[in-house]
């Protein structure tokens, strides 16, 4: 199997504008989930992690490139940025592709009028993928992937697949999502939100927070890449439930299935596991099955959402950044928000930042559509 | 003996009509597209009370694929995990997008629903077919602004070189306002002596979509 190593790598959240500074904050314990009062979002104060819209337009604004961009691309723009920037390859041969995670993109637009043809053209995430793949003058059409919770995992294996199919050597994956009163008000019609910021995998969690974030991650066939310690990606696999549309099995059999999959193809030990872990009563219960079914729950387990809230399509990505930054550190973050263990098959989850040598890392989520996706990350 | 990936079977449904392996089986009023996908699921018998629960793209997919696969002995052959479905289309799922925002672009007549919500995501096309044929396999949802059968080839042709799937149901559902059109096949591996309608070929499967 051809190895794909990671080039380079960008988180833009509340809590910083790159990986090293998002990091930093989450071993500090901060979290970007804090209480907004936005009439244009809800109507009611609500808890989540939204990012500050006079930063973003400063760090914008600081590129000097003509054009006007929508806060979603904009956010796609400065995280993609500094990543291209991190990385020696060539990224404007045609031997590389450009891959848009989203759930939504700019969907804040259709809250305006969306008569013209051009505004419905800027509501289709092709166009936005298009914009952003010509702003940084990278070739070949881009590719979006949009699968609800797990698009993020999704681009990554797509993109190793292209690779191992010859078909690219450099997959440059973004994925991005922005919290509107679109997406608000769907989450809150579900019931699905928390009423403080969330607690993943805790007792008392009641739902979860929604988060803003964009992530960005290259990963090659070429090279070992950064002078970083090289880390590899697995092969990844995604499956259905086929139980229900909105809710997961309360067998987690989908997810159980991809983890299984996972083991079954790539032996060797996982040393920890970056859940999905989204603090609504029914995931993580949900997930510590799933676990506990592929015999890993004794393995180290934290979900980052109680740093960041649920950034949907860009989750998948974030959160594999920070396992990848993990993997080069030594150091498991500890799951935000978790104080007591909440779920029926107790699991091992992080509750401080440890130091460890973790030499591979498990990523896994779900989503509505009865989607679930695992990958590996490893250190080579 | 060499196995080829070769198309099975294939189903659309435009311009008022249901098409399957080539032959035209259905060609209805001129009604819009949501009474259009009812009228084809009764023409064709299908008995699933949650179709009409489903936003527009989830009941024109889901149809095609009813289509698509009956006959084919697509779940008796082949284990839910071993069949993937690899969606594309061009609008994701705004149609049902604009439905959710009419719901709360009034503050006086606010009334977003749970179940407009859950179709705003484009896979959902995929989780409703997977619950009806039980099929637990790989999955994915490609946006692009016009159909790539070069794409659909390639990746579809790597999960099967890969062993991660042995049979697929994937093409073209695209749903928005008046315009719809889906186009799925039915991919299997065959070897030469049995073979298909044609074999899994960009250049197949492009003009079948043209020939629409």
């Amino acid at each position: 199997m051809t190895d794909i190593y990671i080039s380079a790598d960008n988180v833009l959240t509340p809590l910083g504008f790159t990986t090293e500074e998002n990091a930093s904050s989450m071993l500090a314990g901060k979290t970007g989930i804090c209480l907004h009062e936005d009439i244009s979002i809800s109507p009611d104060a609500f808890y989540a992690s939204l990012i500050d819209t006079r930063l973003l337009h400063d760090r914008f604004s600081s590129f000097n490139k003509p054009g006007k961009f929508t806060r979603f691309e904009m956010m796609a723009i400065c995280s993609m940025k500094d990543a291209i920037e991190q990385t020696s390859l060539d990224l404007k041969d045609d031997h590389t592709l450009f891959i848009l995670s989203t759930t939504k993109g700019n969907i804040d637009l259709l809250a305006e009028d969306t008569v013209s043809k051009s505004a419905k053209e800027r509501l289709c995430l092709w166009d936005t993928a298009g914009r952003l793949q010509k702003y940084f003058g990278l070739s070949n059409e881009p590719l979006v992937v949009s699968d609800a919770c797990i698009s993020g995992i999704q681009a990554i294996i797509t993109g190793t697949r292209l690779i191992r199919a010859g078909l690219y050597d450099n997959i440059v994956i973004n994925g991005t999502d922005i919290i509107s009163e679109f997406v608000y008000s769907g989450f809150n019609s579900f019931k699905s939100l928390s009423t403080g910021p969330c607690r993943p995998f805790d007792r008392s969690r009641d739902g979860l927070s929604l988060g803003e974030g964009s992530g960005t991650l290259i990963m090659t066939s070429r090279s070992e890449g950064s002078g970083l310690l090289p880390i590899t990606v697995g092969e990844g696999f995604s499956t259905n439930d086929a139980n229900h549309i909105s809710g997961p099995s309360r067998t987690g059999e989908g997810l159980y299935l991809a983890v299984n999959r996972l083991l079954t193809r790539e032996p060797g030990s996982i040393d920890f596991i970056s859940a999905h872990g989204t603090a609504t009563p029914y995931n993580d219960e949900m997930e510590s099955i799933a676990l506990t079914r592929a015999g890993l729950q004794n393995v180290p387990v934290n979900s980052l959402k109680g740093y960041l809230g649920h950034t949907l399509g860009a989750a998948g990505v974030i959160e594999s950044i920070m396992s990848i930054w993990s993997l080069r550190k030594g150091i498991l973050l500890a799951t935000q928000g978790y104080m007591e263990p909440g779920v029926s098959n107790p699991l091992n989850i992080i509750g401080e930042n440890t130091t460890a040598r973790a030499k591979k890392c498990l990523k896994i989520a779900s989503g509505f559509g009865g989607c679930n996706a695992a990958i590996s990350f490893s250190v080579r | 003996m060499k196995e080829a990936l070769v198309i099975t079977g294939y189903c659309s449904i435009y311009d008022r009509s249901a098409v399957v392996d080539g032959k035209l089986l259905y060609r209805g009023r001129e009604v819009n597209p949501g009474e259009l996908y009812t009228d084809i699921y009764r023409h064709f018998g299908i008995n699933y009370p949650k179709f009409h629960k489903m936003d527009m793209l989830s009941r024109l997919g889901f149809v095609t694929a009813d289509i698509l696969i009956r006959g084919k002995h697509t779940t008796e052959r082949y284990e839910g995990s071993e069949t993937g479905i690899i969606l594309m289309n061009s609008s994701s799922s705004l149609d049902t997008d604009r439905n959710h925002q009419r719901s709360i672009s009034d503050r006086k007549k606010y009334f977003p629903s749970p179940a407009v919500f859950v179709y705003t995501l484009p896979n959902v096309v995929i989780g409703e077919i997977c619950i009806r044929h039980r099929i637990t396999g790989e999955g994915n949802f490609f946006v692009m602004e016009q159909f790539n059968p070069y794409f659909m080839v390639n990746y579809i042709s790597q999960l099967f070189d890969n062993k991660i799937i042995e049979t697929c149901i994937s093409g073209w559902v695209e749903h928005d306002g008046d315009n719809y059109e889906s186009l799925l096949f039915l991919i299997e591996k065959r070897n030469k002596t049995e073979g298909g309608i044609v074999n899994f070929e960009p250049a197949a499967i492009e003009s079948i979509y043209n020939s629409k």
